[in-house]
């Protein structure tokens, strides 16, 4: 299609920096030679990227930029491309890795080579897991993910590291074989992995409770969905912050690209069926994380809380399977994607100064850092999903989806929206406001220029996705129709119908 | 037999080399001081020489088809020779450093190599019985072969004892198959045994026990983790790669070859030998403190995973044992000699203890074996991973589900482990740096890792080779 093949270029380019930070010595000018190679590159994959957006035909459902070589000799070919919805996933990953290389400019200070190393490998793989179009190829980087955020949650963690680490590991890792399993026995009986294909394919439907489960095994523990979240704390409060922005930004995200790529168009009559389940799961998630997040002490700990509680809404809009819940559900994936990395590194800046997580550490910081309240303000109130800002679309697309299907349950996830104002606005009380009476905040200092130009962004897309969604909801309307349709297809008229009261 | 050629001796021909070689270079070490240097080196080069010669030598039967050359025989054959090569480049200077310059260790290996290629070529009872005893008896003395270290000694009388009683229980299973249906050579009796019978079963469990000993799998494991801790470091990377894949090889051979008709009882054994030998090397590597005593266990799990692709008993199953034979051999090479690598002034060390923080005392190193471990663990996109893929990948197909979701949750369970030593390694204290690592180590250990990270590139070759081989058994 392309001469050039701009979508591996986008999925491979990450490795060339990888090779150049390899070929540094390991001394100070290393680390600052690594710093910037990493950033230099990270900046031009996402000028790459967004050489895709340019180009992409948003009337069409079809794969664009399509790749297509043998590859495994017969059990499975490089093929990449991408649709409306992998592509805003793939721009949010190239977008928000330049932060996260900014954001470890001083944080992290030993094996700084390694550290950039880690994460340049892993863009490529998260950039890869979007953009795969073969089953086995999409495991490959979907699972390859783990090895370097071991290494990062594991090397440049806090002190329970080595707990979270294997935790993080052994959690996804179980999820994902049982999908693997899978993948073959989809591979016996449709002939090919390709999921272009594969969508198409119908299932026998005795085969499709097993299919699903399996992926749904390996996407709701990387989304995560309650009751297999537990490795999100941990991992979230042992990463560095970089690591953390990461896991909330984009790994998550690719429980919910699962669902949206695999569960509904290969397995529509398992997911009709399995609906009221995930329904059940998320309205859990939704309420009782966020209770949950309530009594934190540690602010990583309530930001990852509200992660699941936010996660619960994409895996509630997916499976309501209507043009307004899954559009909501992507919409939340990048708004999502965006707020927590900027609530983590929220963290991260006054965690470089003191140290701490501990909400009791912080109080009355607006007395010395206006800045940094007004961010932090703003990050919270899309937290909360106010109006104008990213977080009230998604989830009112979201909630809007599911009302038309399920009344109750869309009911009980309006619930989470209060309480996430009443956990949010409480977090942002104790760190915030108040008189700045501790001692050891008297010498706090404000942002920094290098801290606004990485929170400056973040702000922009916030508010900008905001006020007008519409480039994004645009950039997946006809792909999400085109799911939609097959969907409804391959579940008959009747089940259809009876679905959507 | 009327005239004989040597033409007719073609099939034969890197076995006689190897074989002729080492009487050689047993003459040499024997009537000339200080000729070890020389001895080891021919000897590589004539494993490396003999590996060549079985890629190019064609199709075909010797000694009345007692002796079988397809596709199969030749890529198992590179495999063993490559591996038996690896484990003798490995120990060169080993065996400098401990002063254990023997000769004959380089000749017993070639012999050893021997054994293998008779026994991966075997086409009937009586070759298969001389193959494995030949590799045997020189795996006994090599595992024996520091023979003033109370340990090497013991595990090789240990080695040595259950081995002879495998090999009664082998010979007994023989005789009892060649009594119930009058044949020796496997195509006699794939066609004698029909639906099979107790006592043709009765046989078949014999042999396949003796087999489980020689590839350590569950419950015939017993003598791995000691005689894997007690040999001799060069030695162990020896065992656990060359004499597996020749044990494998005619496991797979008999079972396919001289059984079809009673695929369904073989298989249950097979199933049953996998799932034990998974679920064990899993679980007892866990508590381990020593590596080599880890890595015996690993490669019970390891021999596990292969055998779920002979449990399947189609040519796709037979297709993921041979790749997972070829990446198990690149991997547990790799791993070894990072493993002899770890000297400390005072001597060997092994304890997993000893590696750490070696991510900061030797990033390489630590970088290498990691990636290798993963591998092991089967996480992509390492080589490890698409070793397991194949094989579940027949296991699936055949129907064996219940087989392949214990194998990956066994995986899961065995990456915890593997895990361990990263974490030692990376997220530890570092301890005393290790000596200088030879430069052969460094060179096959580049070899081995840079085929392990790389191999998702251009997976399609090796698994072709596989393809077209294990279509030779059916």
């Amino acid at each position: 299609m392309a001469a050039w093949p701009v979508l591996s270029l986008t999925t491979f380019l990450p490795l060339v920096g990888v090779l150049l930070i390899a070929l540094f010595k390991q001394d100070e000018a290393g680390a600052r030679n690594a710093r910037w190679v990493a950033l230099w590159t990270t900046l031009i994959t996402f000028a790459v990227s967004l050489n895709l957006v340019w180009r992409f035909d948003a009337g069409s459902s079809e794969f664009q930029f399509v790749e297509k070589h043998p590859w495994l000799g017969g059990y499975g070919t490089y093929h990449m491309g991408v649709d409306g919805i992998s592509l805003p996933l793939v721009i949010l990953t190239t977008a928000i890795m330049p932060l996260c290389i900014a954001a470890s400019w001083r944080a992290i200070t030993v094996r700084v080579r390694e550290y950039m190393i880690a994460f340049l490998v892993l863009e490529t793989l998260m950039v890869g897991t979007f953009s795969a179009l073969d089953l086995v190829l999409f495991y490959l980087f979907f699972e390859g993910g783990l090895i370097p955020m071991f290494l990062i949650i594991g090397v440049w963690g806090g002190p329970r590291r080595v707990y979270a680490s294997f935790k993080f590991f052994l959690y996804t890792l179980l999820g994902s074989v049982l999908m693997l399993l899978a993948i073959m026995a989809m591979y016996w009986e449709a002939g090919t992995t390709d999921i272009a294909v594969l969508v198409r394919h119908a299932f026998p439907q005795n085969m499709q409770p097993w299919l699903w489960f399996a992926f749904f095994a390996s996407f709701a523990v990387k989304m995560p969905m309650w009751p297999v979240h537990t490795w999100l704390p941990d991992a979230h409060v042992e990463a560095p912050t970089a690591g953390s922005v990461i896991l909330a930004a984009i790994l998550l995200k690719m429980g919910g690209y699962g669902f949206l790529r695999f569960s509904l168009p290969m397995f529509p009559h398992a997911s009709a069926d399995f609906a009221p389940f995930v329904f059940t799961l998320s309205v859990i998630a939704i309420v009782y994380t966020s209770l949950v997040a309530l009594v934190q002490e540690d602010m990583k700990k309530l930001i990852a809380y509200s992660s699941v509680a936010h996660m619960g809404f994409v895996t509630m809009g997916i499976f309501a399977a209507t043009a307004q819940g899954i559009a909501g559900g992507i919409f939340q994936m990048v708004s999502h994607g965006v707020v927590s990395s900027a609530l983590f590194l929220s963290v991260g800046v006054v965690y470089d100064r003191m140290h701490s997580r501990e909400i009791s550490t912080y109080g009355g910081l607006v007395n010395r850092m206006p800045v940094y309240a007004a961010v932090f303000l703003l990050f919270t109130l899309a937290n909360i999903g106010l109006p104008g800002t990213s977080g009230f679309v998604g989830e009112f697309l979201a909630l809007l989806g599911t009302f038309r299907v399920n009344v109750t349950v869309a009911t009980l996830a309006t619930l989470g929206v209060i309480l996430s104002a009443c956990y949010a606005l409480w977090l942002y009380r104790k760190v915030i406001f108040g008189k700045l009476e501790k001692p050891s905040l008297a010498h706090i200092t404000d942002m920094g220029w290098r801290e606004i130009a990485i929170f400056a962004p973040l702000v922009v897309l916030t508010l900008w996705l905001g006020f007008y969604p519409k480039p994004v909801l645009d950039m997946s309307a006809a792909s999400v129709a085109a799911l939609l349709d097959n969907y409804q297809h391959a579940l008959g008229p009747a089940k259809a119908a009876a679905l959507v009261k | 037999m009327t005239a004989f050629s040597f033409a007719s001796l073609t099939p034969v021909l890197p076995e006689i080399i190897l074989a002729l070689g080492a009487m050689a270079l047993l003459m040499l070490g024997a009537y000339r001081e200080r000729s070890t240097a020389i001895v080891n080196v021919c000897a590589i080069l004539l494993l490396v020489a003999a590996g060549c010669i079985a890629w190019l030598i064609p199709n075909g039967r010797a000694f009345n088809g007692s002796f079988i050359v397809d596709d199969f025989a030749r890529y198992m054959k590179i495999l063993a020779c490559l591996g038996s090569a690896s484990a003798l480049v490995m120990s060169l200077d080993y065996m400098t450093a401990e002063r254990e310059q023997k000769f004959e260790y380089a000749v017993l290996i070639l012999l050893s190599t021997v054994g293998m290629g008779m026994l991966i070529s075997a086409g009937d009872l009586i070759a298969l019985y001389l193959g494995l005893e030949l590799m045997s008896l020189a795996l006994y003395v090599v595992a024996a072969s520091s023979r003033d270290n109370v340990r090497s000694t013991e595990a090789g009388l240990k080695y040595f004892v259950l081995g002879a009683l495998s090999s009664g229980m082998l010979l007994y299973g023989c005789s009892l198959i060649y009594g119930f249906t009058g044949n020796v050579s496997f195509t006699g009796i794939a066609k004698a045994s029909g639906e099979g019978g107790l006592g043709l079963i009765f046989g078949l469990v014999f042999l396949l026990a003796g087999f489980c000993f020689k590839v350590s799998a569950v419950p015939f494991h017993m003598w791995t983790p000691d005689v894997y801790e007690g040999a001799p470091t060069p030695v162990t990377a020896f065992f656990a790669a060359a004499p597996k894949i020749a044990a494998m090889a005619i496991f797979a051979r008999a079972t396919i070859s001289a059984f079809p008709g009673i695929t369904h009882q073989w298989q249950q054994i097979v199933v049953f030998v996998s799932i034990a030998s998974m679920v064990l090397g899993a679980f007892a590597a866990i508590g381990q403190r020593n590596i080599k005593r880890l890595m015996a266990y690993s490669s019970i799990g390891h021999m596990g995973f292969a055998l779920i692709g002979l449990a399947a008993g189609t040519a796709e199953g037979i297709q993921g044992v041979l790749v997972y034979m070829a990446i198990y051999l690149t991997m547990t090479v790799g791993t070894f000699a990072v493993i002899l690598s770890m000297r400390r002034p005072e001597g060997m060390v092994e304890q997993i203890s000893d590696l750490s923080g070696l991510s900061r005392t030797n990033p390489a190193l630590a970088f290498f074996l990691a990636m290798l471990l993963f591998s092991l663990a089967g996480i992509p996109p390492l080589a490890g991973f698409f070793a397991k893929y194949y094989v579940f990948l027949g296991a699936i197909k055949a129907g064996l589900y219940g087989l392949a979701v214990i194998g990956v949750l066994a995986s899961v369970v065995g990456a915890y482990y593997y895990l361990l030593i990263v974490k030692v390694m990376y997220f530890d204290e570092p301890a005393p740096n290790f000596q200088r690592v030879p430069l052969e180590l460094k060179a096959v250990l580049g070899l081995a890792g840079l085929f392990n990270i790389f191999y998702f590139v251009y997976p399609a070759p090796l698994v072709a080779a596989a393809g077209l081989a294990a279509k030779s058994l059916f």
